[in-house]
């Protein structure tokens, strides 16, 4: 036993390590724009939807559906999943390709969205759709909610991890302040809030509607353990590393905050107000699905 | 007679405690009132189970449809005026949409923090709380109902709305059946008038009836305790033996008790109808009692609007 112990460690696990790392961010960030270019595809077929919102949150939501959550799309209700509350509810085209992409339900159902009698409403709505953890579209709930959860799961013994991904509109509410708050005072373990930062609202941006910075130091105050970095949140290798980061606190409530592009993927829509909800239209949806197939192209050559 | 007088506050801290072993699901929350809701005993007893929210009646509301998520069984707790317009969007969107079974208990509601003034007395609340989907609202008559209530709703597979009060008023139904969800409580059998009350006002209406049957007015007496879902079949039986029906509540007469027996009816069975409660306007402080009377809540008003409904000619 002494002599393995002593043994130096082998440069080529790190290097492996590495190297899957490598793979999974490649993919991470490949089937984030893959989904956008679905995401796009429905919200131009429908006439209706949130584009903006969704291309940002992108990447965050691929990292956590298909690694850092420890959930079972085939069984919903396993009490020891992690749960995400997505707060920021007009992602929601992006959320069920995500969902049904991991399994939750089919992916051709992504096309009845915002159709009558269809499981998949225009906003979130956890009793028709599978997977998803919480009603949500009136801004300000999700961390309020995410916080009860967490709680719950001290009370109860468990160990999963309760996300909730907040955006701007989200920093605008009281509520959220008010929850931001409480979760300093109750400190339930394992609970995390990914803030979306594109910092453009539906009328204009941020700074110009209602400004939030500092950020970081806003939520340092009300005693959250703030990550040290702002991640960039289209980087998929960023936001696997800020994923792990927080899994590794042992200080709670904890707060990732990431740089983002409302409407990323599409040069002419990103930072744009304009596209927190407009109809994409014919000659749009052209421009737009050629930009987002030539980086695709270019991820997929990264697999 | 004398009655043993006991406040629904009271009442509802004894419950938290006396069902806290059997309902090991049971957690309450509260906004910074605990001990005026009387849910501060519950949290001394149980700490792990109790959450002191601070004056934030949002956040308070949403961490209950958390916690309910995940298989519990939150109460949450506060002033009724401040738990239903604060939180009306949270009330709404996370746990009526959702169905998600959270005991909402609005405390001090009616004019029964009167002293406290307008600010502080929930005059609408039934109103709101009624045009939630999903949602169950109870308003107990009595203490011994309010523990009804309580052990109902924890049962329940959905949200309920309980409505309870300050101040002392007297038991009425102390070793009676028990309340039932969606059944009017029939107190006295007549054929002149029905007279419809719930909450507090029902001891004032008993009152009204004995002393209307000494003058030779029959009434038909109902508790209506649960105001949604309602009971369109007692309701309804009842009218078309009377033809004339008045009700009696603590709340404002547009949007509560009244509307909804208007609403039953009117789809139903014809019927002249008077109605009891705040006439569209802010009360005001001052002693609860002479407040009550002032706007006409009391046994003297609801006999003398009985005696002239009973004698209205029907149109």
């Amino acid at each position: 036993m002494g002599s393995i112990a002593t043994r130096p460690r082998l440069d080529c696990d790190a290097v492996v390590r590495e190297k899957r790392r490598d793979k999974k961010s490649a993919m991470v960030q490949y089937l984030a724009q893959e989904f956008r270019v679905k995401v796009l595809d429905i919200l131009h077929d429908r006439g209706t939807g949130h584009w903006g919102g969704a291309a940002s949150a992108a990447e965050l939501l691929v990292a956590l559906y298909f690694d850092a959550m420890n959930i079972r799309p085939d069984d919903l209700n396993w009490p020891d999943r992690d749960r995400l509350v997505v707060s920021k509810g007009h992602a929601s085209c992006m959320l069920y390709t995500v969902l049904a992409n991991r399994g939750y339900f089919p992916t051709e159902e992504l096309a009845s969205f915002r159709l009558l009698d269809s499981r998949l409403q225009g906003h979130p709505c956890m009793h028709k759709t599978p997977g998803v953890e919480m009603s949500t579209g009136s801004l300000g709930h999700g961390t309020s909610v995410a916080l009860g959860m967490a709680l719950a799961a001290r009370l109860l013994g468990k160990s999963y991890w309760t996300y909730v991904l907040i955006g701007d509109g989200d920093l605008n509410e009281g509520q959220t302040w008010e929850a931001i708050m409480a979760a300093a005072k109750f400190k339930p373990p394992r609970l995390v809030a990914l803030v979306d930062y594109n910092k453009v609202q539906l009328d204009g941006p941020s700074d110009i509607i209602m400004p939030m910075d500092p950020l970081p130091e806003k939520l340092r105050a009300f005693n959250w353990n703030v990550a040290p970095v702002v991640y960039d949140g289209h980087n998929a290798a960023e936001v696997l590393a800020s994923l792990d980061w927080a899994r590794l606190q042992t200080q709670f409530p904890a707060a990732v905050i990431y740089k983002t592009h409302k409407g990323r993927g599409v040069s002419f829509m990103e930072d744009n107000a304009h596209w927190h909800g407009a109809v994409v239209d014919d000659q749009t949806y052209a421009k737009a699905r050629t930009e987002l197939l030539e980086t695709l192209g270019k991820l997929e050559l990264a697999l | 007679m004398t009655v043993n007088s006991v406040a629904m506050r009271e009442a509802f801290g004894d419950a938290l405690l006396a069902l806290a072993t059997d309902h090991p699901e049971m957690v309450v929350l509260d906004a910074d009132v605990a001990t005026s809701t009387r849910t501060a005993p519950f949290g001394k007893a149980y700490p792990d189970r109790f959450f002191n929210m601070g004056v934030a009646e949002a956040n308070m509301t949403d961490v209950a449809a958390g916690l309910a998520t995940c298989g519990l069984r939150p109460i949450a707790s506060t002033f009724a005026i401040f738990l239903d317009l604060k939180a009306t969007d949270q009330i709404r969107n996370i746990i009526c949409y959702n169905n998600l079974p959270v005991i909402l208990a609005g405390n001090y509601a009616g004019l029964s923090d009167s002293y406290d003034g307008a600010s502080h007395q929930s005059i609408l609340d039934l109103a709101v709380m009624r045009a939630m989907p999903n949602l169950a609202v109870i308003v107990p008559g009595d203490a011994v109902e309010v523990r009804q209530a309580l052990e109902l709703a924890l049962r329940r597979d959905g949200p309920t709305y309980i409505r309870l009060c300050r101040n002392p008023t007297p038991v009425l139904f102390a070793g009676a059946e028990p309340l039932q969800l969606g059944k009017i409580r029939k107190l006295r059998d007549g054929h002149d008038l029905t007279i419809a009350v719930c909450g507090v006002p029902t001891f004032m209406a008993i009152e009204a009836a004995s002393r209307l049957a000494a003058r030779g007015v029959s009434v038909d007496l109902l508790e209506v305790s649960t105001i949604k879902p309602i009971d369109a079949e007692g309701l309804t039986a009842s009218a078309r033996k009377t033809r004339k029906v008045l009700t009696v509540e603590e709340h404002t007469i547009f949007g509560g008790l009244g509307s909804a027996v208007a609403e039953t009816l009117a789809q139903r069975v014809p019927a002249l109808m008077r109605m009891i409660g705040l006439q569209d306007t802010f009360a005001e402080s001052g002693d609860w009692a002479a407040l009550m009377r002032k706007h006409g809540i009391s046994a003297d008003h609801i006999e003398a609007e009985a005696v002239a409904l009973a004698a209205a000619e029907i149109p």
